[in-house]
């Protein structure tokens, strides 16, 4: 629908931009006449202005030097911005490619434009811009989202394949292509051992990530996920380790006479670099936990300390030529937790919009850099290397795949199957981190550079493009057995229901890990660490104040959408509805049909889902919204029955009083419509209990809440909205024990949101429930739940 | 795992419960120590309190029918080797299905099973067929409150009778089958880690 009216727009306006852009580069061309310096230097991010004295002043002026590299950059980034819109309005398009592919066009295209108009000053990137400003906000964005849980226990594999990979893949290429090298017919003969290492080490970043989006539809399972979430995460660590140490040897032996002790060193330093970055990082992280326990007057400051402090242990890292990138990963990992506790909630609505936002920047001026990079003169084309480059960097992937991963699972207790290793092996795209360390090899100690940054971007089109669009339909063809033809509407919802019966009996197993360390682990975590890092009295109006705006709103919206008022259902259309079945065309299944696929909930995703470009849509939050309060509404009405006792009784919830508010108005409808209800809605018919919500006292338990298994059946109400639901659940056709029986055993507070301490296990389910709801439950310490475990009838089912 | 391994002996009925479900020792040992630590109190059942804590059922829509699927017969006690046997419907099917004793009862897991759990979960009443009303109401649950109360009765009106073949207006156990014949039911309703 949206398609046609949007793409026109999103096109248009960047035309405009584009305009603007060749305008203001072409006036700039005007203005360096005079002696401004045209090239900018590095660092100098200032031009000097225009020294030719007027005459006159005048009224009208345009000095684009001054503004012009944040010009360009603002321009830059919100082409990308644009261009990204676009992207995601086209509906079929983000399942097709990457969209690290739309912003390499994107860094293409401005590349084209300053190349073609003879531009000469975009921003250079040099060696301190990318890894003091550019680089740590991406690093940090991906260690803070990832999920830990999964990433710990699957933490040997991940190692042993992103490290090991990472160091087979860079010897392995760089050997290679020291071969192909001696081979004289190429003219590569000069380029050394180092140099070629220093080249697959550089090739051997890889950034899975960026696929991750387009086969998350084929719901891989949860360790192919973590593998290759864990690989884009570790990777750009490990290879600018390497990175580092194979400079750090150029530079000391430009005549390649190196020691076998300066190799033994090499490795020492590799481990060290990698270890020390991981100390800092979680000194740091425990820092950082440590102080938002006490801010929580000045929350505005928290998200400044939350990057402050990764910031700083990137830095503090980076001074002892630690591994910067594993220090703030590390950070991020170990802080997330029990930041996200601490800190209030907008704090951390903003924590996460602006990683989002700050990684997404860094990785598009890259892009931009990489596009200026490509379009441009700079290049010296070298058939064989090229090719070479590109066949030893599959083969070498594959390699290290299938070998590594054949030892890895021996010892795991899911092994990965032989489509998982083929779609991980597919799955090596290269992206931003490549590029960049090409480009800022020093030109001094590598005389070509100029072919090894075209080699690494043919590298990053091709795979980035090739293999980036075709392995979504890869990994759908390896999932997918069957063929994908049209079902019919009782198998579609069979099928949503099983898969929804299989994610809850899922859930009902829960995680199956080493117990033993992580038993450890959470132990000494709940002993010590949560108590000096977590704020104290935690408050449960924070749990309150989220649930009722949840209910609020919604009740507030339901109302005037209207979809309440509209209750008067007739029973005549029932009754209608039992004679004759009536034929149905074609055109209204496919409608029903369509129906059904959009509005059918979505089955509880367990593994993380992760898209480095954009923060979980909020469908998923607005259907355990609706869940939610469906089965309140469930739970309430089942009280609503048992007018007795639950009234008086002082363990009233804070919620049930919010609920009412809206909830009285909704009532009233509902009874008069109730009057002519047939009789086989039991118990209805006795009085209602006074809509007396608030009557009892709340003691702000947000737990307690009653409970009763019987649910009502008031199936014959029809309403308009689905989600005021009462008693969709028929209570097994008998009767329920309701009215008159004592109700007292009724009231077993049924904690919704339940406490993450309270049993190690249990709190990942939490987690996952929480992430559903797009609410952080805090921690409770385990209240006392009252088991009234209910003897009396009501709660027997026939 | 490998300390763990005395630990077996803690299971009660630990070979019985073997034969009729089918699990591995180890996976045995891994579902006994998640009923234990579902169990808060350490009653040694679970209740559906217990079932009801953990938070992710809470928004699944069939949360509630699914923990009702676990206390059969109007049971408030679940025990391990209800629990169980419950799971086992979720084994994955074995694939030396070719050679079976037909004296035997089948396998938890078989097909046929697996079908009739699923069944259980519409047919409230258990009276062997899903009515109409029935069918709407695990609609409901299942769908957004976007769609109105008539799209959803001529959603159901249509599911039940595509697939009602003796024209008495509610789906059988027989034909819930036969609707799904064609579907890879071994796969949808298995769980990998029941090995």
């Amino acid at each position: 629908m949206d398609l046609k009216t949007f793409v026109p727009f999103s096109p248009c306006s960047r035309w405009l931009l584009l305009v603007a852009l060749v305008g203001s580069e072409a006036s700039s061309d005007l203005n360096e006449s005079a002696d401004s310096p045209a090239q900018h230097a590095p660092k100098a991010w200032f031009a000097a202005s225009s020294s030719v004295p007027d005459e006159r002043i005048s009224v009208f002026e345009l000095d684009y030097d001054y503004v012009q590299i944040p010009y360009e950059v603002t321009l830059w980034i919100l082409l990308a911005s644009l261009a990204k819109i676009g992207f995601h309005l086209c509906r079929r398009l983000p399942g097709l490619m990457p969209e690290s592919c739309l912003l390499i066009l994107v860094g293409a295209l401005v590349g084209g434009i300053i190349f073609g108009t003879d531009h000469k000053s975009p921003p250079v990137m040099d060696s301190s811009i990318y890894f003091l400003y550019l680089l740590p906000p991406i690093v940090l964005e991906s260690g803070y989202f990832m999920p830990t849980r999964p990433f710990l226990e699957n933490i040997g594999s991940i190692l042993w394949w992103a490290g090991l990979g990472a160091l087979v893949n860079a010897l392995g290429i760089g050997l290679s292509l020291y071969l192909v090298c001696r081979v004289g017919a190429f003219g590569l003969g000069d380029l050394s051992l180092l140099e070629t290492l220093l080249f697959g080490s550089l090739l051997s970043a890889v950034d899975p990530a960026a696929v991750l989006a387009v086969f998350e539809e084929a719901r891989v399972n949860e360790q192919l996920y973590m593998i290759i979430f864990g690989e884009a995460l570790l990777n750009d660590g490990i290879s600018v380790v390497l990175y580092n140490i194979l400079i750090a040897f150029t530079k000391m032996h430009k005549f390649e006479d190196i020691e076998p002790v300066d190799i033994l060193a090499g490795c020492a330093r590799f481990i060290i670099v990698g270890c020390g970055g991981v100390f800092f990082g979680v000194i740091f992280g425990f820092i950082s936990a440590f102080i938002t326990r006490f801010t929580q007057n000045i929350s505005a400051i928290e998200p400044l300390i939350v990057f402050m402090f990764s910031y700083l242990s990137y830095l503090a890292a980076e001074t002892l030529y630690l591994s910067g990138i594993l220090a703030i990963t590390a950070c991020a990992v170990t802080m997330k937790k029990y930041v996200e506790e601490n800190v209030s909630q907008t704090s951390y609505t903003t924590i996460k919009y602006f990683m989002k936002m700050l990684s997404s920047v860094s990785e598009t001026l890259i892009f931009i850099f990489m596009g200026v990079s490509t379009i441009g003169k700079n290049h010296e084309w070298n058939w064989a290397f090229i090719c070479f480059t590109l066949v030893f960097c599959q083969i070498w992937r594959a390699i290290s795949v299938f070998a590594l991963f054949y030892v890895s699972n021996q010892f795991r207790t899911f092994p990965f199957s032989i489509k998982d290793q083929c779609i991980i092996f597919y799955s090596g795209v290269r992206g931003a981190g490549s590029f960049s360390l090409a480009f800022l090899l020093p030109l001094s100690l590598f005389p070509r550079k100029k072919l090894f940054v075209t080699a690494t971007l043919v590298v990053i089109y091709f795979t980035a493009f090739i293999q980036g669009i075709t392995i979504g339909p890869l990994v759908r063809y390896l999932d997918v057995r069957k063929t994908n033809k049209k079902e019919s509407i009782n198998e579609e919802l069979h099928i949503r229901l099983m898969d929804h019966l299989k994610a809850g009996i899922e859930d009902v197993c829960g995680h199956w890990s080493h117990y033993q360390v992580r038993d450890k682990f959470k132990k000494f975590d709940h002993r010590y660490l949560r108590k000096i890092l977590i704020r104290k009295n935690q408050p449960k109006s924070s749990i309150v104040s989220l649930y009722k705006k949840l209910e609020m709103k919604q009740a507030i919206e339901m109302v005037e959408t209207g979809i309440l008022s509209s209750t008067a259902f007739s029973i005549s259309n029932q009754a209608q509805r039992i004679q004759g079945i009536k034929r149905l065309s074609p055109e209204d299944v496919e409608s029903m049909r369509d129906i059904l696929t959009r509005n059918m909930y979505q089955v509880r995703q367990r593994t993380p889902s992760y898209n480095k470009y954009n923060l979980k849509p909020q469908t998923s939050e607005k259907q355990a919204k609706e869940i939610l309060i469906r089965r309140q509404n469930t739970l309430r009405e089942s009280m609503r029955k048992g007018h007795s006792l639950p009234w008086a009784k002082p363990a009233g919830t804070k919620n049930i009083r919010y609920l009412s508010v809206p909830y009285s108005n909704l009532q009233l409808p509902e009874r008069d419509t109730r009057a002519p209800e047939s009789s086989d809605d039991h118990g209805s018919g006795s009085e209602f209990p006074p809509i007396t919500f608030s009557a009892p006292s709340r003691t702000g338990m947000l737990q307690e809440r009653r409970r009763t298994q019987e649910t009502i059946p008031m199936r014959n109400l029809p309403r308009g909205g689905t989600a005021l639901h009462f008693g969709h659940h028929e209570g097994n056709g008998s009767h329920e024990e309701l009215a008159g029986r004592g109700r007292r055993a009724a009231v077993r507070p049924r904690p919704l949101f339940h406490a993450v301490d309270e049993e190690y296990e249990s709190g990942e389910e939490v987690e996952g429930a929480a992430s559903a709801a797009g609410a952080r439950w805090t921690a409770e310490q385990g209240h006392n739940r009252g088991h009234h475990e209910s003897q009396s009838p009501l709660l027997q089912r026939k | 795992m490998g300390s763990r391994g005395s630990h077996a002996a803690l299971i009660p009925d630990v070979d019985s419960i073997r034969r009729e479900t089918g699990f591995s020792q180890a996976s045995l040992l891994r579902l006994y120590h998640r009923f234990r630590a579902l169990d808060r109190n350490k009653k040694g059942y679970l209740s559906r309190m217990d079932l009801q804590q953990i938070g992710a059922l809470a928004v699944n829509p069939l949360g509630d029918r699914i923990i009702d699927s676990f206390f059969p017969d109007g049971s408030q006690r679940l025990d391990f080797s209800g629990f169980v046997r419950v799971l086992a419907h979720f084994r994955p099917i074995d694939d030396d299905t070719g050679v079976r004793d037909p004296k035997q009862p089948e396998p938890l897991n078989s097909r046929m099973n697996k079908l009739r759990f699923a069944f259980q979960l519409y047919d409230l009443d258990q009276d062997g067929k899903i009515s109409r009303h029935e069918m709407l109401q695990v609609l409901r649950l299942m769908v957004g409150v976007q769609v109105t109360e008539e799209q959803l009765e001529s959603i159901t009106d249509r599911t039940v009778q595509e697939a009602d073949e003796d024209g008495d207006g509610a789906v059988s156990f027989l034909e819930f089958t036969k609707s799904l014949e064609k579907m890879d039911i071994e796969q949808k309703m298995s769980i990998r880690i029941l090995k």
